[in-house]
């Protein structure tokens, strides 16, 4: 190992990949085969923190950072003044292995620069991930970007040795697209995307019928869009967020607050601050989507087209519908339960459970770690005290608020105790 | 006043669980149960001491697993967290579970079972972070070497994770509060002690105990673990939760902080 000129290239390239923020391992299950190296248990493991609190578990990298295209918003742009450089692809393989060995990482998150054109670039990406699983006898998990407006032919052979395939769709909005992307169309990103849900699908199918049909990107696909660079709604994000989690079969949608990394007119300045709370309320919201039962336009709609910065979505919701609460928690159902502010769905499951035994008062809530600062206004239960008065929704969110000061500050985390 | 007893074990898992069927058998009213390096006799009670008997401990553990699955892995869990008076806890817990009908363990409204499933939860999750925060150093003799030094006795939890992960190369993990291992030679898992001279921290002094290579690897990491960092969104309070202070100095990636 040339140790000096892979130290620089390491550099350069984590450098530049570090805003592509999905970083999940988790959803893919590989066993370790005749005793090679590595499996993926499904649960995926956070081997390390960034100091910004972000989850480190994939060795993140470009192959290279030359690109011919010159999105405004992405560091690697060909007009940005920025050094370059490129990994060979069994450079990448030797990181990929020696990293996982000691423990460091889960696997691999591989993207790139276009160099060339992007099928050119995505063959390199196979490669690498095929050398792992054939050469090197890999079991870890893989994540490889699909490179916008690569043929079907290669999302195929992608598929059959990565865990997950994602395309960054990067700008909610198709005009913002224009603007700020030039080089590239719509469908650049849609046709990788299709491709991938079909193999799903033709795979799975498939499955049910021959058993030991080999996996095809068992983690799914996911996207990533970058919010706060056009002058998008919240509406407009979550809408479109929607619309690839049904069309395309997402298993993930993630939302990266967009961090200035260039001088120009179409863009927020360099130093604006990166709307992270932002980012935190819409993750919140894509969560109430797929765990919580709720429908997008319950939560964003033209009256309402940007979700409250001082309030979690959910409790926002509540205090828009007072007229389904107070909500009794020894009858109501699963799903009312989970619309209930302050309880999240590993309380539901307590409550449905204990509630079994007896009737379940403040003192069982509390114990079992329900947020009462938030659900005391929107309940009743095995108690004589509860919240009588007739409250209007501001009063109810000031005396919220009143209490939680800090709290709601330290919400800025993303991924992790989006309820508590 | 009705005769109390308490059990005296020899500190093992199947020890403890020998105990409790003999409490059961013998219907005993049982004071406390302790370690025999403990020796503190009750001013009313008698002692008995238990000889493991790997039989009747199979025994509980199937009847208590019978009852319930889970209940069976929180006693385990809880057991590992070594807390000061856990066996009787465990004890009390194990009579509750036996002497109902129902699920018992799912009433998170009583105080011991919320108890035993909050230390169990705690255990599990020290498990989680030792799977995460193991940090392998190459050693001259081809062995991926890491210290340990967890609140609990979790090694025991984690050796199915490491062996099927790391099936192909011979590693050990060495926990230095407790003072033994597991080493695993490509074929299974065996329990070492080590007379260890020298604690390896990852620390910036060199160790001749490793190639030079196993420092060019983790200059990468530490590397690699500041460029993936994006300064505008610094949040270390955040990060300190997520990575407590106590486990740095096993990280190399924190190698100058520590
Ligand atoms: S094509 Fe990709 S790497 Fe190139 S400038 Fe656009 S977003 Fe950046």
């Amino acid at each position: 190992m040339n140790f000096e000129r892979i130290r620089e290239k390491l550099n350069i390239l984590a450098d530049a990949a570090k805003y592509d923020v999905s970083c999940a391992s988790s959803g893919s299950t590989r066993k370790n085969s005749k005793n090679g190296l590595g499996n993926s248990t499904g649960m995926g493991i956070c081997h390390s923190y960034t100091e910004d609190g972000r989850c480190v578990s994939l060795l993140k990298i470009l192959l290279t950072n030359y690109c011919i295209y010159d999105c405004a918003y992405c560091v690697t742009r060909k007009s940005n003044d920025v050094k370059r450089a490129a990994f060979k692809i069994q450079e990448v393989v030797d990181l990929t292995i020696n990293f996982y060995r000691r423990n460091y990482i889960e696997g691999l998150f591989l993207s790139s620069g276009i160099f060339k054109n992007p099928d050119y670039t995505m063959e390199r990406l196979i490669a690498v991930a095929k050398k792992l699983r054939e050469e090197e006898n890999f079991n870890g998990y893989i994540h490889l970007k699909s490179i916008p407006g690569a043929s079907d032919e290669l999302m195929y052979q992608a598929g059959l040795y990565a865990d997950r395939l994602s395309v960054n769709i990067e700008v909610p909005t198709i005009s913002g697209l224009k603007l700020l992307a030039p080089d590239k169309k719509h469908e650049d990103f849609t046709k990788p995307m299709l491709k991938v849900k079909n193999e799903l699908l033709r795979y799975k199918n498939e499955r049910k019928i021959i058993k030991s049909t080999p996996k095809y990107a068992p983690a799914g696909q996911s996207t990533q869009m970058i919010v706060g660079a056009t002058n998008e709604t919240d509406k407009d994000v979550m809408y479109s967020a929607t619309f690839y989690y049904k069309k395309y079969h997402m298993k993930r949608v993630y939302y990266s607050g967009y961090v200035p990394v260039a001088k120009d007119d179409r863009l927020p300045s360099i130093g604006s601050q990166v709307p992270m709370l932002r980012e935190n309320r819409l993750y919140q919201t894509d969560w109430l989507l797929r765990f919580y039962g709720f429908a997008v336009n319950e939560i964003l709609n033209n009256d309402h087209p940007n979700l409250d910065m001082d309030v979690d979505p959910k409790l926002s919701w509540a205090l828009r519908n007072l007229q389904h609460f107070p909500v009794d928690i020894n009858k109501a159902d699963k799903h009312m339960l989970a619309r209930v502010p302050g309880l999240g769905m590993l309380s539901v499951g307590k409550i449905l459970k204990a509630r079994q035994f007896r009737k379940l008062n403040w003192e069982h809530l509390k114990k079992m770690g329900v947020a009462l600062n938030r659900a005391q206004y929107f309940l009743v239960c095995d108690s004589k005290s509860w919240e009588r008065r007739d409250l209007d929704a501001e009063r109810i969110k000031g005396m919220i608020l009143q209490n939680s000061k800090g709290k709601f500050r330290k919400q800025y985390s993303q991924q992790l105790a989006l309820f508590n | 006043m009705e005769k109390s007893t308490t059990l005296i074990y020899d500190g093992s898992f199947n020890g403890f669980l020998t105990a409790v069927f003999t409490a059961f058998e013998e219907r005993l009213n049982v004071a406390d149960i302790q370690t025999n390096n403990k020796g503190q006799s009750g001013l009313f009670s008698e002692n008995e001491t238990i000889f493991t008997n790997v039989e009747k401990a199979k025994r509980v553990w199937n009847g208590v697993r019978n009852k319930s699955h889970a209940a069976i892995s929180n006693i385990y869990f809880a057991y590992l967290s070594e807390m000061e008076g856990i066996e009787i806890l465990l004890f009390r817990y194990i009579q509750k579970l036996m002497g109902t009908k129902s699920n018992k363990h799912l009433d998170f409204s009583d105080d011991t079972m919320l108890r035993i499933s909050q230390l169990a939860r705690s255990v599990g999750r020290e498990k989680h972070r030792m799977e995460a925060f193991v940090r392998f150093q190459l050693t001259k003799d081809d062995i991926y070497f890491a210290n340990i030094e967890p609140d609990f006795n979790v090694l025991p939890l984690i050796s199915k994770h490491f062996r099927n992960r790391y099936a192909d190369q011979q590693w050990l993990i060495y926990d230095v509060k407790r003072k033994y291992g597991l080493f695993y030679n490509l074929k299974g898992v065996e329990l070492v002690s080590l007379n260890l001279n020298e604690i390896h921290f990852n620390k910036i002094h060199k160790s001749d105990a490793f190639l030079n290579e196993e420092y060019d690897y983790q200059t990468l990491w530490n590397d690699y673990f500041k460029s993936t960092n994006i300064k505008s969104r610094i949040n270390k309070k955040l990060h300190t939760q997520h990575v407590p202070k106590r486990y740095w100095k096993y990280l190399s990636e924190k190698k100058e902080t520590a």
